[in-house]
């Protein structure tokens, strides 16, 4: 009997209790956690990242102007971290279109922060060089000139 | 009752006591039960939800502007305005200074009142928030784009910058008035008790132009009372602007005593629209007056000081139409538009009555000539003339009212700390509500414009006392969200602020949040020591002045080995934030500099000067965790005797 009261004693704290919080508790925004989950991407993603670009891009003969602006953009917003020939704060770039396609480069220039939560290659690039890519807002066309820059950066290498 | 039988229901003492605290804790004791838990989920924003509106509390003697979300009271935001701020460098670094700069040098501090909104049509727009400095008298754009301070504007001929800035319906003019008279002109060493014959307050008119600018356009000289509040009229009103005053005696010592003789002082109204035509046709007198207009270049972000040495001073007793003095009792202190622009209202801070007057009366009675005098050339009009209706039994010590758009008004009552809501047809009191304790200024979103948003109230107590767990002799100072929806005012929040938010202002959120500058681009920026990328770092001498132009991305600065700074050398440390994502500032900080840190935006460029007094090495270092590898983003500068030969020399990663 006493203990069937104060069972029901606590009950009824734990019912005040709660019940002064009033508002219900939930995320509306909708924001979902990072998902790991290889099984999640396209072999399209697996191969050429995931972001804004969805067709693979082939560059067979590097267009010099586009090259230079890609130089341009490259200057102001990725030199900091990245060096043609050494691994610097990121990874070497010099060679990047030997390992990478276009279009990955591009997605992990466009959407740095969900190719390093989501993109197994990406997640590995980032356990290893711990300071991860960031965001320089650029948009498809910028970053379509960096890779035609890079592939011109390669064919001078290869020469 | 056995032994073993008190043992039992000694079990039972830890759930009997669970019960008992949570009725004397669990909810709070002075409302029912079940109210707190709605208002629990009013105030309620979940996690990564939103507040409906952004509330902007001035920070009072902080000298900034704060803001708050509403309905939850969090505080999201504090605006460097008026103070140097250690937390950003405003005001210490090279590219902020010179907007603390006035015509008494630089000043540090200032003491903020009033936040007023942009309007258009008599409604809040969302592009500025003005706020007045009281003490040295200023008055600051705020660009709600960016939430930063883009200009600050000096008043001459002014003391005491109180009843400041006040918009008009579309803010074509922010208006400012003198609460300290003193001597205008050019005689100002005159003898202290001879004000009654050699002060004079003025009322300035600052022209908001076409391509944002503040621009002094005239200033009116009053007589020598202390002007305290304003509100421009709106729709039918438009055009006009109304300032209370008190100390009509002119009394120049104890005030307290000396300036409440008068059974009533005066309500300035204003036909603004009369005096910029005044203006306009160069009418009125350009005197000496002194001041700066210190505004941000919106490609360089730097701050340029603009000097100006006089202003057109309009004298009511030259030019008519322009000024009518509305008796009011006694000692007014705030004055209230209704939202459809006819009821003026007047906190009268001794009298037993709030005082309504009636825009249309007014104009009748200006029509009609029904003056009961003149003071300094201005009419006064007669008090029954212009009378719409006096509040009976507001509380005592009414100061502030403003509107929820449904019929009612709400004013504060200090003495007696309280709200009391009154009806705008009947002038009767509704309701009433206590507040912790003593509300100066209360606000409702839109409160004092044409569609006032009639769903919450804050009460800005000037009082805080026992409402938060103690914190020594000094306490912030408390706020109280009150729920206005209802007939009957229900209390559903209170919240510390920071400094003394004398008044506030809010807006839908809606109207400001999705326009927001998230960082600037490096390809506009113009500062002229600006590194735009890494190969542009550099370090150059100049005799012994020595530029570091420097670049930080995560994680590294670029130069981060710095060689050849000598003692007695000034070191201005140019540092350019390469970042071009939101929410990615990078700090500097070096040893011994004698000033604050930077903390650079992306994109953007700010600069430390450093004197260094002492040879040795100087490690820097990003203050703002930025990345995982934030702790080794620091770097080292050689810092060698005077008279050594050690050469330039500088680089990173080598």
């Amino acid at each position: 009997m006493t203990k069937i009261v104060a069972f029901t004693f606590s009950m009824l704290s734990l019912t005040l209790l709660a019940g002064c919080g009033g508002a219900e508790s939930g995320n509306k925004t909708g924001k979902t956690s990072s998902g790991k989950d290889n099984d999640t991407l396209t072999e399209f993603q697996l191969a050429h990242g995931i972001g804004p670009v969805t067709e693979s891009i082939e560059i067979h003969t590097v267009n010099p102007e586009l090259a230079q602006k890609g130089e341009g953009i490259f200057k102001t917003n990725c030199s900091a971290c990245h060096k043609m020939g050494e691994r610097y704060v990121g990874p070497a770039l010099g060679d990047v279109l030997d390992k990478r396609s276009p279009a990955f480069v591009m997605n992990m220039i466009l959407n740095p922060d969900g190719m390093v939560k989501k993109h197994p290659e990406a997640r590995k690039m980032l356990a290893e060089f711990m300071t991860p890519m960031p965001n320089q807002n650029l948009n498809e066309e910028e970053a379509r000139a960096i890779v035609e820059y890079l592939a011109s950066v390669r064919q001078q290498q290869t020469k | 009752m056995n032994k073993k039988q008190s043992i039992r229901w000694l079990g039972l003492l830890p759930a009997l006591a669970v019960f008992g605290l949570t009725l004397i804790y669990g909810c709070s004791s002075n409302q029912e039960f079940s109210s707190y838990g709605d208002a629990a989920r009013k105030v309620y924003v979940a996690p990564g939800e939103y507040d409906e509106f952004y509330g902007f509390f001035s920070g009072g003697y902080n000298g900034q502007l704060s803001v708050y979300g509403l309905p939850s009271g969090r505080h999201i935001y504090t605006i460097p305005v008026f103070s140097q701020a250690p937390v950003n460098g405003y005001g210490y670094n090279e590219e902020t200074k010179a907007m603390l700069q006035t015509s008494h040098g630089f000043v540090p501090w200032g003491d903020a009142h009033h936040p007023e909104l942009s309007q258009t049509d008599g409604v809040p727009d969302g592009r500025y928030v003005f706020i007045n400095e009281n003490n040295t008298p200023r008055i600051a754009k705020i660009d709600l784009k960016k939430f930063q301070t883009t200009e600050i504007l000096e008043i001459p001929n002014s003391a005491g910058n109180h009843a400041s800035p006040f918009v008009t319906q579309n803010t074509e003019y922010i208006s400012a008035a003198t609460r300290f008279s003193i001597p205008i002109g050019s005689e100002k060493d005159v003898a202290i008790d001879s004000r009654e014959e050699t002060f004079n307050g003025t009322l300035s008119f600052i022209k908001l132009q076409d391509d944002g600018n503040m621009k002094l356009d005239f200033q009116i000289l009053v007589p020598g009372f202390d002007y305290d509040l304003s509100h421009a009229g709106k729709g039918p009103s438009h055009g006009w602007s109304f300032f209370t005053s008190y100390n009509s005696e002119q009394a120049h010592t104890l005030l307290e005593i000396n300036a409440s003789k008068n059974d009533k002082d005066f309500i300035a109204a204003v036909n603004w629209k009369k005096a910029a035509e005044y203006a306009a046709q160069g009418k009125g007198t350009m005197i000496e007056g002194e001041y700066l207009r210190n505004y941000i270049d919106p490609e360089t972000h730097i701050a340029t000081t603009e000097h100006h040495s006089e202003v057109r001073m309009l004298d009511p007793r030259e030019l008519p139409g322009m000024i009518y003095f509305l008796p009011t009792p006694k000692s007014p202190h705030g004055v209230d538009v209704s939202p459809d622009g006819e009821l003026i209202a007047a906190g009268g801070k001794l009298s037993t009555v709030i005082p309504v007057h009636s825009f249309s009366k007014m104009i009748d009675a200006i029509e009609n000539e029904a003056f009961e005098g003149e003071v300094g050339g201005i009419p006064v009009l007669k008090y029954d003339a212009i009378l719409a209706g006096e509040v009976k039994d507001p509380g005592l010590g009414p100061l502030h009212t403003e509107f929820d758009g449904n019929g009612y008004a709400y004013t504060t009552a200090f003495i007696t700390s309280e709200i009391v809501k009154w009806s705008l047809e009947t002038f009767e009191v509704v309701d009433r509500i206590d507040t912790y304790y003593s509300p100066g200024h209360l606000m409702i979103p839109g409160g004092d414009s044409r569609k006032p948003e009639g769903k919450y109230l804050v009460a800005l107590n000037k009082i805080t006392k026992d409402r938060y767990l103690p914190t020594g002799p000094e306490l912030f100072h408390s706020a109280q969200l009150i729920d206005i929806s209802g007939d009957k005012m229900k209390l559903l929040l209170d919240f510390p602020t920071e400094g003394e938010p004398h008044y506030a202002q809010a807006i839908p959120a809606e109207k400001v949040m999705h326009d927001q500058v998230r960082y600037y681009r490096l390809e506009d920026n113009k500062h002229p020591y600006a590194a735009r990328n890494e190969s542009e770092a550099k370090v150059t001498r100049e005799g012994n002045v020595v530029h570091i132009n420097m670049t930080s991305i995560r994680s590294h600065f670029m130069p981060d080995n710095i060689e050849g700074i000598k003692v007695g050398d000034k070191v201005y440390i140019h540092v350019t934030n390469l970042e071009q994502d939101w929410d990615v500032p990078h700090g500097f900080a070096v040893k011994g500099a004698n000033t604050s840190e930077l903390l650079i935006m992306p994109g953007e460029t700010r600069t430390l000067v450093w004197e260094p007094g002492k040879a040795g090495i100087f490690p820097f270092y990003c203050t703002d965790f930025c990345s995982a590898l934030h702790q080794e983003m620091s770097g080292y500068i050689r810092v060698s005797p005077q008279e050594s030969d050690v050469e330039i020399a500088y680089g990173t990663g080598q």
